[in-house]
């Protein structure tokens, strides 16, 4: 990792080693191998969440007849993916793009020209840093798969994937954490709740309402048709994401231990948030929704993982459970759009909840590390957490459309036919079915 | 001979059987079914949707059962099935025409 990216990844930490202890600054190019054990831990973690954790929790919440369908993009996203990201991705994230640089990276590494087995970046070597991001570039649009599940074609997906992991992620990517614009901003997005969560749940949204309802919504019933599926899918992920969350720090120290921590408590405070949410305003506690409140946390917690104390942690949780339940159960509603397994109720609000009060939270007054390079008050780290936020929303949603536009005119259309769509995406796309009982 | 068919909630089955049995039926033919009456369906909620399922899962209970017997049957099951509350079931009888046993050509209230 370059210093630059090192800075406005952890601002706080960089500031401090520089005023405090100057020798430790030079420190930070030798091998560590207690960080790099962990590193090499994290990013396992971290594709455990895609595969199969996420792939489950997906799969659990489509009809029988598209089981295959949400398993099968989200390990085809996986696998390409990783290729991409070798190719040019990791390259356009995280390496100087020169006179771009505050836009996009550049394409030094193409190919991962350069990274050895003797490259560092901070304590851990360059492999293992590029390998646990391209976990991230990974689940970012897999996360997505379930706005458009049960209706986009796959040669079109995969079309969308490989085009939006160049256009939208690469580039904001490097925004946050490559040394682009936002970090001189002084964004506080410790693991991703912007880059990540925020950026598929806007896209996901976009592309669900691109496609269109699917046939039969919402005067048909769509039922989940395997919770037990979506539950263990939703327990791999609560823990993958201490990968996610932990392994963000890039090294095994007190941050990534308060980083685990936070991410424990806000993440329970979700899951009964939302459980409780539920329970006084239709009667019961649900699996779906116990399960749903703790992504939510999950979401919520990731931008301040880094920065908030347990009661921020505490407050996030609870704010997140409350907010996405009411975002998947009525904002969907009273607008009408087919976000089929609520990317958007989820990861965009419980990404935006998490991006704002991680920059109330991450003052010292309220418990936290501290505000970000540069934002002396709540306020201004407010500001500049909006201006992410915006940006992202922005930025993505635009080019999401603009990219879909394209692929729908090369492959013909984004949408399965609707007699396929009928027969269900596990036949008409796959030739295959998942139960043969 | 007659045909007794009830309807009946499907955790009340054993208690039917034996019953049953006290009385001296010798066989029964058991199908899970679906269907409403007035208890009518349930709704089920999934992330604020909400679904009526229409159909709720029953037990049907089959008896083929000599003349003399008929009276007896429907009380039994009647006491067996009963909860008192809205979705006990049905029984129905019917006039049963013929009975064969297969194995032995046998025919009539011999091979009941």
């Amino acid at each position: 990792m370059t210093f630059s990216s090192l800075g406005a990844r952890r601002p706080l930490l960089a500031a401090l080693i520089l005023a405090v202890a100057p020798s430790l600054a030079m420190a930070e190019d030798t091998l560590s191998s207690g960080d790099t054990a962990w590193m090499l831990t994290a990013t396992a973690l971290v594709l455990f969440m895609t595969i199969p954790g996420l792939a489950l929790f997906y799969a659990g919440m489509v009809r029988s007849k598209n089981v295959l369908s949400v398993l099968m993009q989200c390990f085809a996203i996986t696998a390409l993916m990783t290729i991409l990201w070798m190719v040019f991705g990791y390259s356009m994230a995280f390496e100087d793009g020169g006179g771009l640089n505050a836009f996009v990276g550049g394409l030094g590494k193409a190919f991962l020209a350069g990274v050895g087995v003797d490259s560092l970046s901070g304590t851990i070597p360059e492999t293992v840093f590029m390998t646990f991001q391209m976990t991230f570039a990974i689940i970012t649009p897999a996360l997505m798969v379930g706005a458009f599940a049960e209706r986009m074609k796959f040669s079109s997906m995969l079309l969308f994937m490989a085009i939006w992991l160049f256009v939208v992620y690469a580039p904001v990517c490097h925004w946050v954490w490559g040394g682009g614009w936002l970090g001189g901003w002084g964004v506080l997005d410790f693991a991703g709740g912007t880059v990540v969560h925020i950026n598929a749940g806007i896209a996901g949204l976009v592309t669900a309402i691109v496609l269109g309802k699917r046939k039969g919504y919402p005067t048909t019933a769509m039922p989940p048709h395997n919770l037990s599926l979506t539950l263990v899918g939703a327990s791999m992920l609560w823990v993958g994401w201490f990968g996610f969350n932990a392994g963000s720090e890039l090294a095994a120290d007190g941050v990534a231990g308060m980083a685990m921590a936070v991410t424990q408590i806000a993440t329970a405070a979700a899951a009964l948030g939302w459980m409780f949410s539920e329970w006084l305003s239709h009667g019961k506690p649900s699996v779906l929704g116990i399960a749903s409140g703790a992504v939510a946390g999950l979401v919520a917690i990731t931008p301040a993982s880094g920065s908030v104390g347990p009661m921020g942690a505490l407050v996030i949780g609870v704010v997140a459970g409350i907010g996405c339940f009411f975002a998947a159960t009525r904002l969907k509603r009273a607008f009408g759009y087919d976000d089929s397994l609520d990317v958007f109720g989820v990861h965009a609000v419980g990404g935006i909840i998490g991006a704002m009060l991680t920059g109330i939270f991450s003052a010292s007054a309220f418990g936290g590390a501290g505000l970000g390079d540069g934002n002396n008050t709540v306020f201004a780290q407010l500001v500049a957490q909006a201006v992410g936020v915006i940006a992202t929303l922005i930025y993505s949603g635009v080019a999401t459309v603009v990219i879909l536009k394209i692929v729908g005119s090369v492959t013909g259309g984004l949408r399965v036919t609707e007699e396929e769509e009928e027969i269900g995406l596990d036949l008409s796309c796959h030739d295959e079915r998942g139960y043969i009982i | 001979m007659k045909l007794v068919s009830a309807i009946i909630k499907p955790f009340k089955l054993d208690d039917v059987r034996e019953a049953l049995s006290e009385i001296g039926v010798t066989g029964i033919t058991v199908v899970e079914v679906k269907g409403f009456g007035r208890q009518k369906g349930h709704t089920e909620l999934y992330r604020g949707a909400e679904y009526v399922v229409d159909f709720l899962p029953k037990i049907k209970v089959e008896a083929a059962v000599d003349d003399a017997l008929v009276d007896q049957v429907i009380d039994s099951i009647s006491a067996a099935a009963k909860t008192g509350k809205i979705g006990d079931g049905k029984i129905f009888v019917y006039d049963l025409n013929q009975v064969i046993r297969i194995r032995t050509g046998e025919t009539g209230p011999e091979a009941l």
